[in-house]
């Protein structure tokens, strides 16, 4: 019986740990020493045998490898049976929007794991109303406009507050807190009524506000849209349209260890690059599963890694990574070539040629693949 | 090939800047001073736009700079003398941040002495960060901030608001500052501070951007054209080059008389005009200028930009010779590797071929044949590079001629290596090399099997077809882009050159359990798919199709998979696949394991014998499954989709059930008593469940008709074997179509509250919104073909919008990642040598060396057990 394990370490420089461990876990439950052996040369033989030459272009077989199955995406999916489920862009707009870097995103989204007990459904529909974003025309149950003292009258739905263990009182607290210009005061009979500070009663003014009132926030966290609370495999989570990965990891209730949202540029705000990185892979390739297409993930990741090469998200666009470039030409040959050219000339660029397109702009060899080791052959001095 | 010189010379870099007049004139060969182009004879005029100084257009003209001939002569700017300066339309907003940062009288920045090292270092790290266009923004800014506006902090002179009246016009004060009055405060800006703004004074000092000289473009780039009448008809350049020279004499001679003011400043403007739109014809605010029939002119600007401009459309991608096109057509005897080649393309093709010794009488022969007779020639080429063409005339005197260093250019004949592509190229797999095979006929042929790769099929489609020239071009083509070379894809790591439809269907058959044939028909079906090795096969009297199929199988081969039955029915004697020693012992061979993009066990070939081999595999294995289909019949016929009575009656009740749920979800919904579903509205919430339901009659309706068809009728051969279809395809024929779609959701309203005008108004039921309850075969309804001619419709829109929205995602993939490479060191970094990844794919394999991105880990450890 050999310690597989401290066999194995031997190859954690010659084989990916990825390897290794798939290595451990089919290994059979006994195994020689010699055999362990002769398994692990013939292993790493294959590895070595399967390793990407230098000179490959990488890049260019990764766009390929995404260009083209984007031909065959659908542009609007069609669901059948999506009942208990949010309207998510899909297919080739949110790829697009993905390597676009955009800021603004169509469907932003967030999963929110909860910690136990909640994850076992306890109170699971106050605790996702709770996260909602509500304004005052969730709350009101009518606003009567009194002409002749110029003052309004809003009566607040009671059952609502009940359900977020909101009280009047608090509302009105919001209300201060969030308008100016008009006093807030808390009546018997549970209704607020509204007074414009200062001397000049204006009733424009109270109507403007009756409209303003609708949307001063009360309650919730800003971005959170809509919720609508899951149960998938055995656990209750709330999915939620909106996004706000800051506020929603700082309520206790929240597993901060498994939500997750779909902006990427939340993410590198609040856990950096890195994990940008990797939501930019994980998005695109649900993308590229849900249409049924395969492609390989190290594809993916080559893309993900050039947008996130500098430290911050770079778009696959002529403001991103094509605007990183050193070459004057290759920069000039994808978009606006005149303001790339003229702004070239201001600086004085030089063009260092070492990249694919502007030497086959010049008819000369590509520095990749074939065209890149250079061969110096001696002749005969005579 | 030969004529083409030693490469020596390589251009390391480019330098680029904005040229000066004094530049201009040591580079130019001729002083341009008159609008003429030719005098009486039709030569060119000296001193005239086409002056021969600047390169020749005509064939026996020498140019007068270099002496050399038409084509030879690459061509030579001239010069112009403005009368007076005109600003460069692409430089003013360079200019205006220039004179509005700048002090009118002394031109230094306003930016008082003992700040300028503070913001320069903040410009540098701006301009660096974010680019120079930026970077000339946050001087404005700065300069702003500062508020020293008013007065220059080095000479306290005071400053003017400075406006920009659109697009050349300087305004301070209300009052034009004249393009020598920008000029003079541009010179007067001191390199110092040009470097703060980020500009090179070397290469670009700003006076240069308002134009006192004009360069003139040699002739070669704006060529005219003969036409039939032997009239000539000038290239857009010129004409706008002809323009500015007569205005220019014009202004010229006004000034020299003394003419007023007003009629001076109306020609300065007027050659201003001309000369932006020389440069760009496109300004906002100026009109186009145009030809005499009203069509815009073509200029600078307008020939660089855009797809067919000089960038993309000739330095980025060139046109070629040697090459043709035309329609293809399948052919499963030409090999995989294989094209065949109409003979009048073959004759037209040419490969050349040095003459040596050896084959010096080899390629007399073709030589002999000349260029009408196959396989002949076409030109020879002599050692000092003059092309002759081979006619029945020239034959006997060029025959006496060859020799050793010469150069046939023979027809294609068969064997020569050739690239085949077709459009849209989207993956290295659309341009192959194959080896040319010359057949009667006037269509390209191709195996059906290497039509995934190109996404072709033959409904019209046409192909390109190139021939290298060189014998780099034909090694690399060879070793590099061969048909085997390609076998397995890069985005995935499987095959994707594999069987398709009836080597898929046939061999399916073949190995299905039971198939049995006599020996001798067996040795008929090897023979006839090119097996001439029967000793594989058992002698007796009977034969099973595994057995056959067996026979293409190497001895050496053991594999172990599922095939499509597993999916269904693991219990299946043919749901495992089970090769030992090269015998398939149990399993049918379908789309899961010869089938494109999955087949493991191709997969498995190609890893244990290599590319070369598989080909020949593929070969057997699309033959034997070919000719089972030409030796057994294959046609799908309409009974194949009959339903018996009682199943007919089942989907009928299966399709009421849902007809009168939904309508009950219509009646709760009209009661108010539907539940809400959670973040959707009360119609949505409608839809998805009137949706729901009906998708799942659909499907009950699938399964019944799965169940019920006939099992082994051709057609559910062909969705068994995964080689066409699927089984909603034969649901949609024999019982029902189902839901239509249009836009994501039920179709709609087309009319006022109702989508056709047969129905009742805002009836929201399942027919009246797009469910079709018939299947193909019974027929549709006329209002249900309708709703198929919208979703019709709907796809066609879809597909005609998504080409383009993918195609641009993909330029601008290709684009912003074609610099990256492997390096030695194992890391992936991009042209400037930034690091992208420190291994490639954090393994550093080969997709398409791997096994659907993986290495076969468990396939080694069992190879162990035995």
């Amino acid at each position: 019986m050999v310690d597989v394990k401290e066999a194995l370490r031997e190859y954690e420089d010659k084989i990916p740990n990825s390897i290794l461990a798939e290595v451990e876990a089919n290994l059979p439950a006994s195994v020689s020493k010699e055999k362990l052996k002769k398994i692990m040369d013939a292993i790493e033989a294959e590895y070595n045998s399967s390793l990407a030459v230098p000179g490959e272009c990488v890049g260019i077989v990764s766009a390929e490898s995404i260009g083209e199955p984007g031909t065959q995406m659908t542009l609007n999916t069609f669901h059948f049976a999506g009942v208990a489920e949010m309207n998510v862009t899909t297919g080739l707009p949110r790829l697009i929007e993905v390597l676009d870097g955009r800021k603004t995103i169509s469907t932003e989204l967030m999963n929110i794991h909860l910690v136990k007990p909640y994850s076992e459904g306890k109170d699971i529909k106050r605790i996702a109303e709770s996260l909602k974003e509500l304004t005052m025309k969730d709350f009101l149950k009518e606003v009567i406009v009194n002409i002749s003292e110029a003052n309004l009258k809003i009566v607040l739905d009671k059952d609502k507050l009940e359900l977020l263990k909101l009280t009047h009182s608090s509302v009105t607290e919001a209300l201060r807190k969030n308008v100016k210009g008009f006093s807030f005061k808390l009546e018997k009979d549970e209704s607020i009524s509204v007074i414009q500070s200062g001397k000049d009663k204006d009733i424009i003014q109270l109507y403007k506000l009756k409209e303003k009132l609708k949307n001063v926030y009360i309650h919730g966290v800003k971005g959170i849209k809509q919720v609508l609370p899951v149960k998938k495999d055995d656990e209750f989570m709330i999915v939620t349209s909106g996004s706000n990965l800051r506020e929603v990891l700082s309520l206790d209730f929240v597993d901060k260890e498994r939500t997750y949202t779909n902006n990427i540029y939340e993410i590198e705000k609040e856990f950096g690059i890195e994990a940008a990185r990797q939501l930019i892979i994980n998005e695109l390739m649900k993308v590229i599963e849900e249409q049924g297409l395969n492609v390989d993930i190290r594809h993916i990741m080559i893309v993900a890694d050039a947008m996130c090469m500098s430290g911050k998200i770079m778009g696959i666009n002529r403001y991103g990574i094509v605007k990183e470039k050193p070459s004057v030409l290759a920069r000039a040959s994808f978009e606006t070539p005149i303001k790339h050219v003229i702004n070239a000339g201001l600086t004085g660029e030089s063009d260092p040629l070492n990249s694919v397109i502007e030497n086959v702009m010049l008819n000369q060899p590509v520095p990749i693949g074939t065209g890149l080791p250079g061969l110096i052959v001696r002749t005969k001095s005579k | 090939m030969d004529n083409q010189k030693a490469i020596y010379k390589y251009i390391e870099s480019i330098d680029f800047g904005v040229i000066s007049p004094k530049l201009l004139k040591s580079i130019a060969k001729a002083k341009i001073v008159t609008p003429e182009l030719y005098d009486k004879e039709g030569y060119p005029v000296d001193g005239g736009l086409m002056d021969v100084r600047l390169g020749v257009i005509d064939p026996g003209l020498r140019c007068k700079t270099d002496g050399q001939k038409l084509r030879d002569s690459l061509g030579h700017f001239g010069y112009m003398e403005l009368a007076r300066p005109v600003i460069h339309i692409s430089f003013v907003d360079v200019v205006l941040d220039l004179l509005r940062s700048t002090c009118r009288s002394c031109g230094r920045i306003l930016i008082p002495q003992d700040k300028i090292k503070e913001y320069r270092d903040l410009l540098d790290k701006v301009g660096l960060e974010q680019g120079l266009i930026e970077r000339r923004d946050k001087i404005k800014l700065i300069i702003a901030s500062l508020r020293t506006i008013n007065k220059c902090p080095y000479c306290k002179e005071k400053q003017y608001k400075i406006s920009i009246e659109k697009p050349t016009s300087f305004i301070e004060n209300d009052k034009r500052i004249s393009p020598i009055e920008v000029r003079a405060r541009l010179e007067r800006i001191p390199d110092e501070d040009l470097k703060i703004f980020g500009l090179d004074p070397k290469n670009a000092r700003p006076e240069w951007m308002v134009l006192t000289v004009l360069a003139i473009p040699p002739v070669t780039m704006r060529p005219s054209i003969t036409l039939e009448s032997g009239e000539r008809s000038e290239d857009d350049l010129t004409h706008k080059l002809g323009d500015i020279v007569r205005i220019n004499q014009r202004l010229f001679e006004n000034i020299n008389a003394g003419a007023p003011e007003i009629i001076i400043e109306d020609l300065w403007d007027l050659l201003q005009y001309h000369v932006t739109t020389f440069f760009d014809n496109e300004v906002a605010q100026l009109p186009p200028a145009r030809h005499r029939s009203g069509q815009p002119l073509n200029t600078l600007t307008a020939r660089i930009k855009n797809k067919e401009g000089r960038i993309r459309g000739n330095l980025a991608g060139k046109r070629t010779n040697f090459s043709a096109r035309t329609v293809i057509s399948p052919d499963p005897k030409v090999d995989i590797n294989e094209v065949g080649v109409p003979e009048v393309i073959a004759r037209k093709l040419t490969v050349p071929e040095r003459v040596t010794e050896w084959n010096l009488e080899y390629l007399k022969g073709f030589l002999e044949r000349g260029s009408d007779q196959y396989p002949g020639s076409n030109y020879i080429i002599r050692p000092d590079g003059k092309r002759k063409r081979i006619t029945n005339e020239t034959k006997e005197q060029l025959l006496e001629e060859i020799q050793p260093g010469f150069i046939v250019e023979r027809h294609l004949m068969d064997g020569d290596i050739a690239l085949f592509n077709r459009q849209p190229s989207l993956h290295r797999m659309s341009m192959m090399c194959h080896r040319v095979k010359v057949l009667p006929g006037l269509t390209l042929r191709l195996n059906p099997a290497v039509c995934a790769p190109y996404n072709a099929d033959f409904d019209g489609d046409e192909m390109n077809l190139h021939i290298p020239q060189t014998e780099e071009a034909r090694a690399e083509a060879e070793i590099l882009m061969q048909v085997q070379t390609q076998i397995i894809s890069p985005r995935y790591g499987l095959s994707i050159i594999a069987c398709i439809q009836d080597s898929i269907s046939g061999n399916y058959i073949l190995t299905r359990e039971g198939f049995k044939i006599t020996r001798d028909a067996a040795v008929d079906l090897l023979s006839a798919a090119g097996i001439d090795d029967f000793k594989k096969l058992p002698n007796k009297k009977y034969v099973t199709g595994k057995e056959v199929f067996s026979v293409i199988l190497p001895d050496d081969f053991s594999f172990v998979g599922k095939s499509r039955i597993f999916n269904r029915d693991p219990e299946d004697p043919d749901s495992v696949v089970k090769i030992t020693n090269g015998k398939l012992v149990s399993g049918v061979m379908d789309s899961a394991n010869l089938g494109e993009g999955s087949g493991l066990l191709l997969r498995n070939l190609h890893k244990k014998y290599g590319a070369d081999e598989i080909i020949v595999f593929l070969r057997k294995i699309n033959g034997l499954g070919a000719e089972v289909l030409l030796k057994y019949g294959f046609t799908s016929k309409l009974s194949d989709i009959d339903l018996s009575e009682e199943a007919l009656q089942k989907v009928t009740e299966t399709l009421d059930k849902a007809d009168e749920d939904v309508k009950k979800i219509i009646g709760d919904f009209h009661a108010g008593t539907l539940e809400r579903l959670p973040g959707r509205s009360i119609e949505e919430t409608l839809e998805l469940r009137i949706l729901e339901r009906l998708n799942k009659a659909r499907n009950e309706s699938g399964k019944i008709v799965e169940l019920s068809s006939p099992q082994n009728s051709n057609t559910m051969i062909m969705v068994r074997s995964g080689a066409k279809g699927n089984t909603i395809n034969i649901a949609q024929m024999a019982a029902c179509v189902g839901q239509q779609a249009l836009r994501g959701g039920r179709i709609g309203k087309g009319f006022k509250g109702r989508s056709l005008s047969c129905f009742k108004k805002n009836d929201l039921g399942a027919v009246p919104r797009g469910f079709i309850r018939n299947g193909f075969k019974y027929g549709l309804k006329p209002y249900e073909m309708f709703f198929m001619a919208m979703t019709g419709r709907d796809s066609l829109m879809d597909t005609a919008l998504r080409t383009p929205k993918s195609g641009y995602l993909y330029r601008r993939l290709a684009n912003a990642m074609q610099d990256l490479k492997l390096e030695y060191d194992f890391t992936v970094r991009d042209a400037s040598k930034k690091i992208v990844q420190f291994n490639y794919g954090e393994d550093g394999l080969d997709v398409s060396k791997t096994e659907a991105g993986k290495i076969n880990v468990k396939g080694i450890i069992d190879s162990f057990e035995e």
